[in-house]
């Protein structure tokens, strides 16, 4: 079997006595007795390191991983860089608890502004947090610090991601408070729709930015309709596309969340991942989560704390703004680095020919007899198709090592593409397709 | 040390992406505001980290006996199971046949941990404690909902917790009632029969406790609640005390969150990635969340997908390696080790309670600091200046000046030796020499941070000047 604990049978012998104690069951004499266990727990016997590398290779090998991923929704196959890989494995930011002890975390707290830092640089907006769980959890968040006494009701779109609507509603649920979805007309928020929704008690209104359906919604129109109706507007952005597309800032957003899964993260059937949060200084006070701030130390020395912590769990219990504490700092860590090497260039780069990538597999696939595009509007990376054998399409290009896009209602499929993806890789794809749909 | 854009310079970079082999797109509409991020070659960026994990102390710098949040070694060949490209490569809505290998992580972590906790079914989609506890008091509202049964409202939280406790509580609608520990820092009994009513929907509660007790009369405790009506929920966080000697579910509990990133190993990053697994009897198995894309709709989600797999994959591989044998000889030693540690630190400073402790205990300084002038605070920082990290400051609140100290199974009784040492040197320092204590550390990266200014005036990103 496989230990971790180093004492020998004689050191833990001795230390027994020092305790004054001579069996080990001792240590558990305030435990009642009909309550320990008399068997050994129902599990295997440990094993070595070797046998244990070797299962869980096993385990890693009856996953099939497609060399080409055409599917997106909340999860997207971009390039990350080698040293994106290498950093976070160091020892010290790896085995690190939270930085409450500031003087051995300078590290850590610096990487944290750093990230704050570049989120605010992405996005256009004031302050951004430490980071929440993922781009769900972001909204849900989102939602809880817009809501006030007068104002309780949250509106999410229903072109928002299935999952984020979902957790959206359990946070609410959680809170005793309402949620209701805004319709979608031709693949887009019903901004019709909106407008009549939009009642006194709505606190915030959630759209995201490309929707579920990859299409780019009018955030600035509705933007201002939820501003003259005196709510707050709850942007939902895919952070790397922000390197080319509008601002949250730019569209008048008043909170900024996102999945920043696409900052270098593994896709990793779905996590970790790492929730953004930003938004204005009027709503600083308001952020849940940790927020890195710079001061300086007795000597003058700038230093850098876990700040305005009046408004977490630790300090103010049940009238805290949340219960988060430790999230994902190493995630926040990896998207920053992830940042700092793509560069300003690279990650406009990376989304323009993400974009550009996109638009030629939808150019190729509406070439095809039977292929239609069913929403109209721009997008950024996915578009959804309407074709006949949808089965049949998927499975063949799934032989050809091809992840397709994700089947949606009868007959759609949503279709992804990142810059990973090559011509010749879209092609193929293509051409399978069309095989299939000339069969 | 400078920051990552005060090294920029314009027009540095790597090259990472080949030209594009498609026709360029051009959207509608898009940025205006400049992009200002940091411009920098990789050696650069490979040097800037290097230098801050140089300003960072991990589990592998040194002792970090951080009480209540279980510092153990993290081991290197789950970091390598979970780098598997097996693992890392693959998407979260990919076909069903395509993902075996990810089900049966989660069905193998689930079947282990479910016999380690006494529970029948688990979740993984909760992706930190906190986010296990919002899970688990869920399970409870979800409950109370199904039967129709509206008038519960509170949930009773000793006043011992973590501050995530109430806050998981208010969070999930409730309000709180925070009942008083009895002098020996277990649950009041009398107190506990005093706050339980028809509007009780459950408790909240570690055990052994956040004073490193296990409590006693923990089947009379579960009994009450459960004879008022409201259920029970286990605070995994202390579970590292007693893996393998004692359940959760043969306590009374209903449902339980487990921190993978404490208990089974898994590294703490810095403030996560870690993962709240949450278990639940049998009959709450039907209110655990469900991701609406992956399993459809009608189910409470705490987040997008299924969670923090990765992390499930480092602590399957930690379980496996410990196995049957290794998991109650982890706990043991934890025990072990904390009971030595404070044997041998109680020569100076004292206990807050002088008896057999679970796997962390409890410091209280007040006399000491009454006799010295010397705060838990000050002892905190002159340990920093030793080379080890503090332990938990200031909590429980129950204990005054407290320092709260969990060694774990993983720390040698050499380190446990030089630990004792280290605090009977700081006991003489702050007899003879107690201002020195004051303005510790003096040998760290940054003296005594000025907080109140940070919070004041809060710079929370960098301007350019």
């Amino acid at each position: 079997m496989g230990s971790y604990v180093p004492g020998t049978a004689a050191e833990r012998e001795q230390m027994l006595k020092a305790i004054g104690m001579e069996r080990e069951d001792q240590l558990y004499a305030d435990v009642p007795a009909q309550m320990l266990l008399t068997e050994p727990l129902n599990i295997p016997s440990g094993m070595s390191e070797l046998e244990v590398r070797s299962k869980m290779e096993a385990l890693a090998a009856e996953n099939k991983v497609y060399k080409t991923v055409l599917r997106g929704a909340g999860a997207y196959d971009h390039y990350i860089p080698s040293i994106v890989k290498y950093i976070p494995a160091k020892e010290e930011f790896l085995t690190a608890y939270t930085p409450y002890q500031a003087e051995m975390s300078q590290g850590i707290l610096q990487s944290i502004f750093e990230y704050q830092t570049m989120i605010c640089q992405l996005t256009g907006m004031d302050v951004s947090n430490a980071s929440v769980y993922d781009g769900a959890t972001a909204a849900a968040e989102a939602a809880a610090m817009c809501r006030d006494r007068k104002r309780s009701v949250t509106l999410i779109s229903a072109a928002a991601h299935p999952d984020t609507i979902n957790t959206v509603r359990t946070y609410c649920y959680g809170a005793n408070a309402e949620l209701r979805i805004v319709p979608c007309k031709d693949g887009k928020t019903d901004l019709d729709a909106l407008q009549s929704m939009l009642t006194p008690d709505v606190a915030s209104v959630i759209l995201q930015q490309p929707n579920f359906f990859g299409q780019l919604e009018d955030a600035k129109a509705i933007g201002e309709a939820v501003h003259a109706a005196k709510a707050m507007f709850v942007l939902s952005c895919d952070p790397l596309s922000l390197a080319i597309l509008p601002t949250p800032k730019e569209v008048g957003a008043d909170v900024m969340v996102g999945e920043g899964q696409c900052l270098g993260l593994p896709i990793a059937w779905g996590g970790p991942y790492l929730g953004i949060m930003a938004t204005t200084t009027k709503n600083m006070r308001k952020l849940p989560g940790r927020i890195v701030g710079e001061t300086h130390d007795d000597a003058g020395n700038k230093a850098y704390v876990l700040s305005l912590q009046a408004r977490e769990q630790h300090i103010r219990r049940e009238k805290a703004s949340s219960n988060i504490c430790s999230n994902e700092a190493l995630c926040a860590l990896t998207a920053g680095l992830y940042m700092a090497t793509m560069g300003p260039e690279g990650m406009k780069e990376a989304a323009r020919q993400t974009t550009a990538k996109a638009h030629y597999l939808q150019a190729e696939l509406c070439k095809l007899p039977g292929v239609e595009l069913k929403y109209n509007g721009p997008f950024y990376q996915e578009f959804v198709t309407v074709l006949p054998k949808r089965c049949e399409v998927l499975k063949a290009l799934d032989a050809a090592g091809i992840l397709g896009g994700l089947p949606l209602g009868e007959n759609e499929i949503l279709w992804c593409a990142t810059e990973k993806n090559t011509r010749a890789e879209l092609d193929r794809a293509v051409s399978i397709v069309k095989e299939v749909l000339a069969k | 040390m400078k920051l990552i854009f005060e090294k920029s310079v314009p027009g540095r970079h790597s090259s990472l992406l080949p030209a594009c082999d498609v026709p360029a797109f051009d959207l509608p509409e898009t940025r205006q505001e400049p992009l200002e991020l940091p411009e920098l070659c990789e050696n650069d960026v490979s040097r800037h980290y290097t230098q801050l994990c140089q300003r960072v102390h991990g589990v592998n710098c040194g002792f970090y006996p951080l009480g209540s949040c279980t510092m153990k070694y993290n081991p290197r060949i789950d970091e390598e199971a979970a780098a598997l490209p097996g693992f890392t490569g693959v998407h979260p809505l990919a076909p069903a046949d395509s993902v075996k290998g990810c089900r049966e992580v989660c069905e193998l972590a689930a079947k282990y941990l479910c016999e380690i906790s006494g529970m029948d079914g688990m979740t993984f989609q909760p992706a930190a404690g906190a986010h296990g506890e919002f899970t688990g008091v869920l399970l409870i509202k979800q409950y109370h909902d199904a039967r129709g049964d509206k008038a519960r409202t509170k949930i009773i939280v000793p006043d011992s917790a973590h501050g995530t406790n109430p806050a998981t509580a208010a969070m999930c609608g409730y309000d709180v009632v925070n009942v008083a520990s009895a002098p020996d820092g277990c649950v009041d009994l009398e107190a506990l029969k005093a706050a339980l009513g028809p509007d009780t929907a459950g408790l909240m509660l570690t055990n052994p406790n956040t004073v490193g007790i296990f409590d006693k009369n923990i089947l009379e405790i579960t009994r009450l609640v459960h004879e008022a009506g409201g259920l029970c929920y286990y605070d995994g966080a202390n579970l590292n005390a007693v893996m393998g000697h004692v359940r959760p579910g043969d306590m009374g509990f209903d449902c339980i969150h487990m921190n993978l990133h404490k208990t089974f190993a898994t590294p703490h990053g810095g403030g996560g990635p870690g993962a709240g697994a949450v278990g639940c009897k049998e009959f709450l198995k039907e209110f655990l969340p469900k991701s609406a894309l992956m399993e459809g709709e009608g189910h409470i989600q705490v987040r997008g997908f299924a969670g923090n797999f990765l992390v499930v994959v480092r602590a399957l591989a930690y379980l496996m390696t410990l196995g049957k044998e290794g998991v109650p000889e982890a706990s043991t030693n934890a025990v072990l080790n904390a009971n030595y540690l404070m044997e041998k630190i109680k020569g100076s400073f004292t206990p807050a309670f002088d008896r057999v402790c679970m796997h962390e205990f409890v410091l209280d300084l007040s006399e000491f600091k009454k006799e010295t002038g010397v705060s838990a605070l000050d002892v905190a920082k002159s340990l920093i200046d030793n080379g080890m990290h503090p332990p938990t400051m200031y909590f429980p609140l129950i204990v005054h000046e407290a320092l709260m100290l969990e060694p774990t199974e993983t720390e040698s009784r050499e380190t446990l030796d030089e630990a004792a040492e280290i605090f009977r040197k700081l006991y003489d320092l702050a007899h003879t020499d107690p201002e020195y204590m004051h303005h510790a550390p003096h040998h760290a990266q940054i003296g005594r941070p000025d907080e109140v200014a940070a919070a004041r005036n809060p710079i929370v990103r960098w301007v350019k000047a």
